[in-house]
């Protein structure tokens, strides 16, 4: 029996697959299988091609994962992964026939671990702090009392009826919920849209612009808080005009709009009480001031009577003022008319003196002694004039002896001489240079006969002319219309065409003289 | 003494104002008729004070957003 069994080896009669064929079952299984899967591990090497998508590798102790994400998807991240990163990447997992090969195609990829997400804010807290904005300098200071305060936070949960309640203690005022999400992915969107909004209201309108904002939350993991971790929340708070107080999660948890905030409050319970003040204490406070006031006026004027009171009693009676003015009155009184009698003695006297020295023979006197003074100057009158008149008169005399005649007729004789002796040597002159001159001339003009074209023409030339034009070659002889000769004795008129020539009478040397 | 009429002042000015009087003529260094005018303003100031700190009311309202997020009105706050 043996023998007619062959031991059957094992697998002889599976089906046999072609590659292609179990590289297809491989990826139906592993794509149905792994069509939705959550993994988590450390980024590993991360490339970034010019394509836009995303090549990674997932990694934990033991194995590496290859990870693509695909352009469309990477574009929507919020954070970029990076090497070293722990994240929970979610996705499917598809194979790749044609190299033996599988991948995970993510379709979202998120930081995880509180490690992680540290690691980014602080990164984010660098940044925003070389900006700036942390600085103190921003931070404004708070109204002191708020007509109206905005909060943005959950409408509903202990965080919105914790501020309400402290406020409600503190002093009452109109408060206005934006409602948002206070964690999960529209947390930060809906916070800094918020913090806009209340930004865009205008103060007074059906809408009242608060005065202050609260931005708050309860407390919660760091994941749950990390909206308000966000740099658009921390953005939207830098830009807000109006004053804010952030109050997210417990005094220990510390986000990054709390760093951008105005006023940093560890519960939103101590956000209520930094915004407003405590109404019955300023009610005290306005009661005080005012007893202060009623008392310090009272007491102003209570001082100021006294002092009335204090001075009146000092003063003297009006009599006693007047008893020694009256008696110094009365003394001067008595003493004026023995002082006029006196006065009017006195300058009586007086006139009396002067009177006494002003008589007529004291004018007398003076006229005489005039008198006797313009009689010794009378008689030196005349004497002193006929002086002058003497005087002059010798004066004039001893000049006329000095003007003689004979004296001026010698000078004109003198110079009568002069002048004949210049005149004879003038005419002297004159007629030797009108010689000399002559002479000059003769010469000059015997010169200009023995230069001149008529002495030629007696050794036998003749000179050829076609009106004033001088004709000298042969050329200009046979164009010219009609020729003249001219010979010593005169000139002769040639005309082309005519045997006879006439002779024209040449001008008489005499009359050419006449031309020098 | 500051040129901003009582009416229009804040809280905090009134407040600042007040006590700034109330120095003023505890001081006592004043004139009768100024001490007067002081008063008077004291008093002003004290009613401002007294009248804003009476408007104290509480009125709570969530605001209503539409699907763009942008605020149509107000609501009664739930749970409040």
């Amino acid at each position: 029996m043996s023998d007619l069994i062959d031991d059957p080896r094992m697998g002889a009669n599976d089906p046999e697959f072609s590659v292609t064929e179990i590289s297809g079952a491989i990826k139906r299984v592993v794509e149905g299988e792994f069509s939705n899967v959550r993994i988590r591990g450390e980024v590993g090497r991360v490339s970034f091609p010019r394509s836009g998508h995303v090549y990674l590798d997932l990694k934990d102790d033991k194995s590496v994962l290859s990870a693509v994400i695909w352009k469309g998807v990477a574009s929507r991240l919020s954070v970029p992964p990076e090497e070293g990163m722990e994240v929970v990447a979610s996705g499917r997992i598809t194979t790749f026939g044609g190299q033996s090969k599988y991948q995970l195609v993510i379709d979202d990829i998120k930081p995880a671990g509180v490690g992680a997400l540290m690691a980014m804010l602080e990164k984010r807290k660098a940044a925003l702090a070389a900006e700036g904005l942390f600085d103190a300098s921003r931070k404004r200071p708070l109204p002191y009392l708020p007509e109206v305060i905005g909060v943005v936070t959950s409408p509903s949960g202990a965080v919105i009826r914790d501020i309400l309640h402290r406020l409600r203690d503190r002093f009452p005022r109109r408060v206005l919920v934006w409602p948002v999400a206070v964690q999960g992915d529209k947390c930060a969107p809906e916070v800094a849209r918020a913090i806009a909004g209340f930004n865009e209201m205008t103060p007074g309108g059906a809408l009242p612009r608060p005065d202050v904002l609260i931005v708050a939350r309860g407390g919660g993991s760091l994941e749950d808080l990390w909206g308000f971790n966000e740099e658009v929340v921390a953005r939207a708070a830098v830009a807000s005009d109006i004053p804010l107080i952030s109050a997210v999660g417990h005094e220990t948890d510390t986000t990054l709009i709390d760093f951008v905030s105005d006023k940093r409050a560890p519960t939103p319970t101590a956000a209520a009480e930094l915004a407003v003040p405590v109404r019955h204490e300023i009610l005290a406070w306005v009661d005080q001031q005012g007893a202060r006031l009623s008392h310090a006026l009272s007491q102003s004027l209570g001082q100021r009577s006294q002092r009335v009171r204090d001075l009146s009693r000092a003063m003297p009676r009006v009599e006693a003022l007047l008893d020694s003015p009256r008696q110094c009155l009365d003394v001067w009184g008595d003493r004026l008319p023995a002082a006029l009698r006196h006065l009017v003695l006195r300058r009586k006297t007086f006139l009396v003196e002067r009177v006494g020295t002003l008589r007529p023979s004291f004018l007398r006197t003076r006229i005489e002694s005039e008198t006797r003074r313009l009689g010794s100057l009378g008689p030196r009158l005349a004497p002193a004039l006929s002086r002058g008149v003497g005087q002059d008169r010798n004066r004039f005399e001893t000049l006329n002896t000095r003007l003689r005649a004979d004296v001026l007729e010698r000078d004109i004789q003198q110079k009568k001489r002069a002048f004949s002796d210049v005149a004879r040597r003038f005419s002297q002159i004159a007629t030797s240079e009108v010689a000399a001159r002559r002479e000059r001339l003769d010469a000059l003009d015997r010169l200009r006969e023995t230069l001149g074209y008529k002495k030629t023409l007696r050794r036998g030339y003749a000179v050829v002319r076609e009106g004033d034009q001088l004709i000298t070659t042969k050329s200009d002889a046979s164009k010219a219309a009609h020729l003249e000769i001219e010979f010593k004795d005169g000139r002769m008129l040639l005309t082309r065409g005519a045997t006879a020539a006439k002779a024209k009478k040449s001008p008489s040397t005499d009359d050419q003289g006449t031309l020098f | 003494m500051s040129e901003t009429p009582v009416e229009d002042m804040t809280f905090e000015q009134a407040m600042s104002e007040l006590e700034r009087v109330v120095g003023q003529l505890e001081r006592g260094d004043v004139a009768l008729d100024q001490s007067i005018a002081l008063y008077e303003r004291g008093a002003l100031l004290k009613k401002r004070c007294e009248a804003k700190l009476k408007e104290a009311e509480e009125k709570v309202a969530a605001i209503t957003l539409d699907a763009t997020g942008t605020p149509t009105g107000t609501a009664p706050l739930d749970g409040a």
